[in-house]
């Protein structure tokens, strides 16, 4: 079982991030948005505390990543939990009601699909001034796709089961067979694409953020990070490398995590 | 054939249609107007300045003035660039853009379907777990993660290759910003092919191939390539749009003055009519490339015409 050693090791590493920012800032003497100017651009050492080094206002860059990565997976979650509403609800209706409904559903899905979304999501923050709540819910609202579609396809499926039909034939109410029957067959398969779409709701929220066009300063994420540390790679190279490097590393957890939930899960793709 | 074509053609318009009308909504719907940054103006000016952008005719006007304009290639005046349009911008831009996204999807379709040929050629060994390794890499690491690294590694430390684009000329400009957009493409399509050159292998057909006494490199060539290659086909299309977005990107870091960084400084500056049509000039990019794809899609496999 070589997916479940890449599960343990994958969720072991973004448990330690996680559990690292979270607590992290409490245990540094730094504050996030302090400036120091007798400090600047100071490389990473233990003698002050400073572990990542400090940027060019001097402020302390071990707990501004570590907050950046509070800023990430929070909008990653928030995000994918607002895919996963709107997907799970389009999908189930559309599968379960099936029919012409469902033709005309997954039609404006298909449409949808062709959109150049992440170019919408720049269009919003444009009109709406950068509001942060709206990135949760510009980047929730571009990962539903997917999810509707899978649940569609296993609603599908599952409406023709024996188990449904008995129910039906009992007299079960429409309701209640969605609900206590259908829904808990879901929770796997969702549980499984939860964690390929959090990566991706990551990957938007850092590109935002890169750009300049996400969270807002002395606010940051990331991605944020990251842009600034490219504007300083020339001085002071962990500016850039310490945050680039985590980005990559949760990202890639995350890839890992999925996939290896999903071979686990569904075994009609491990071969 | 052509019924299929035109089938597409006629397919991809309300598509492009949803794109405008979202694209336009959006912009208008924004709180504030675009000239609210500047100083307050004296109400009779802000009220020339709305009736010369036609800001003051109730929506439905100002769609139809908006959509008679695009069927004629005219996308309004920039806000922020006064006096000029809209098109001029996108037409000053574009060609940067293309150079740079065409020889960066040149780049990931030569490296990515040989690196997953060899792999599956070779699966299961070394070969093939470190093409894997680093392929799961490289769709990990973001564009803006790759950029700034290959920057601080090759033009930083080394003084190999130029960091910028100005004040350079000749190809040594483009060698780092076409290898960063390429690089998460070579490694999906890398995975790709080897998937699909895998199952191709295994077909009784390049049995038959293989007991006629053809050598491997034949066999690949002549027989397995191509239908090999579908997969691949059909990931053109999100290849184009993941290439387009990374542009934005790569241009914003290497300083090159294409769309893309056209795109990210309308929209610090909330150019508003620039932004929105760089929006509906990506789609329209988009879904004319995938409509390129699919039709090429149907040449190539003759079954999906009459699906």
């Amino acid at each position: 079982m070589i997916g479940n050693r890449t599960i343990r090791m994958a969720g072991g590493i973004l448990l330690a991030v996680a559990a690292a920012a979270l607590v992290g800032p409490w245990l540094s003497p730094h504050d996030y948005a302090a400036t120091n100017f007798d400090r600047i651009l100071a490389s990473p050492s233990l003698g002050d505390m400073h572990l990542f080094g400090t940027d060019d206002l001097g402020r302390d860059l071990f707990v501004r990543t570590m907050l950046g990565i509070r800023v990430t997976l929070l909008v990653a979650i928030v995000a994918s939990l607002v895919s996963l509403v709107i997907g799970v609800a389009y999908g189930a209706i559309a599968g379960f009601v099936g029919g012409r409904v469902d033709a005309v559903m997954m039609r404006l899905v298909d449409t949808l699909y062709a959109l150049p979304f992440i170019f919408f999501v720049i269009l919003l923050m444009v009109a709406f001034e950068r509001n942060f709540l709206l990135i949760f819910v510009a980047i929730g609202a571009i990962n539903w796709l997917d999810m509707a579609r899978i649940v569609r396809g296993q609603t599908l499926s599952l409406r023709e089961r024996e188990f449904v039909e008995a129910a039906r034939l009992t007299g079960v109410s429409t309701l209640r067979i969605v609900f206590r029957h259908i829904a808990p067959n879901l929770i796997g398969i969702v549980v499984v694409y939860v964690t390929l779409t959090i990566p991706q709701a990551i990957l938007v929220e850092s590109f935002l953020s890169f750009l300049g066009l996400g969270v807002q300063e002395p606010q940051t994420s990331l991605g944020a990070l990251v842009n600034s540390g490219v504007g300083l790679m020339g001085r002071a190279s962990w500016a850039l490398l310490i945050p680039a490097t985590l980005l990559a590393l949760v990202l890639m957890c995350f890839n890992f995590l999925g996939d290896g939930l999903r071979d686990a899960f569904d075994a009609r793709h491990e071969s | 054939m052509l019924r299929y074509t035109l089938l597409r053609i006629f397919g991809a318009i309300p598509t492009l249609l949803l794109v405008i009308v979202l694209a336009f909504l959006m912009v208008h719907a924004a709180p504030g107007g675009p000239f609210d940054d500047e100083r307050i103006l004296p109400a009779a000016t802000a009220a020339n300045l709305e009736a010369a952008y036609h800001l003051d005719e109730p929506l439905h006007r100002q769609f139809l003035r908006y959509m008679s304009g695009l069927l004629r290639g005219d996308l309004g005046p920039s806000y922020y660039y006064r006096g000029q349009s809209v098109s001029e911008r996108i037409g000053a831009a574009f060609p940067h853009s293309v150079r740079l996204g065409a020889l960066a999807m040149a780049l990931a379709l030569l490296t990515g379907v040989t690196a997953g040929t060899v792999a599956a050629l070779r699966e299961g060994t070394a070969v093939d777990k470190i093409v894997m390794g680093v392929s799961m890499t490289g769709i990990s690491i973001p564009v803006f993660v790759i950029a700034p690294i290959l920057v601080l590694l090759f033009a930083v430390k080394l003084h190999w290759l130029p960091a910028g684009w100005s004040g350079e000329t000749g190809v040594r400009r483009f060698i780092l910003p076409v290898i960063t957009l390429a690089l998460p493409q070579i490694a999906y399509i890398a995975r790709l092919t080897r998937a699909s050159m895998i199952e191709v292998l295994g077909k009784d057909f390049i049995r038959t191939a293989r007991a006629q006494g053809l050598g491997t490199a034949t066999v690949v060539r002549v027989h397995a390539l191509k239908p090999a290659m579908l997969p691949v086909l059909s990931y053109m299309g999100p290849a184009i749009a993941a290439i387009l977005t990374g542009s934005v990107v790569v241009e914003e870091i290497f300083g090159i003055p294409g769309v893309g960084q056209q795109f990210v400084r309308s929209a610090i500056n909330r150019d508003y009519t620039l932004v929105l049509g760089i929006v509906i000039f990506y789609a329209t990019l988009i879904v004319s490339l995938n409509l390129v794809v699919d039709i090429l899609y149907g040449v190539i496999d003759p079954r999906v015409r009459h699906r």
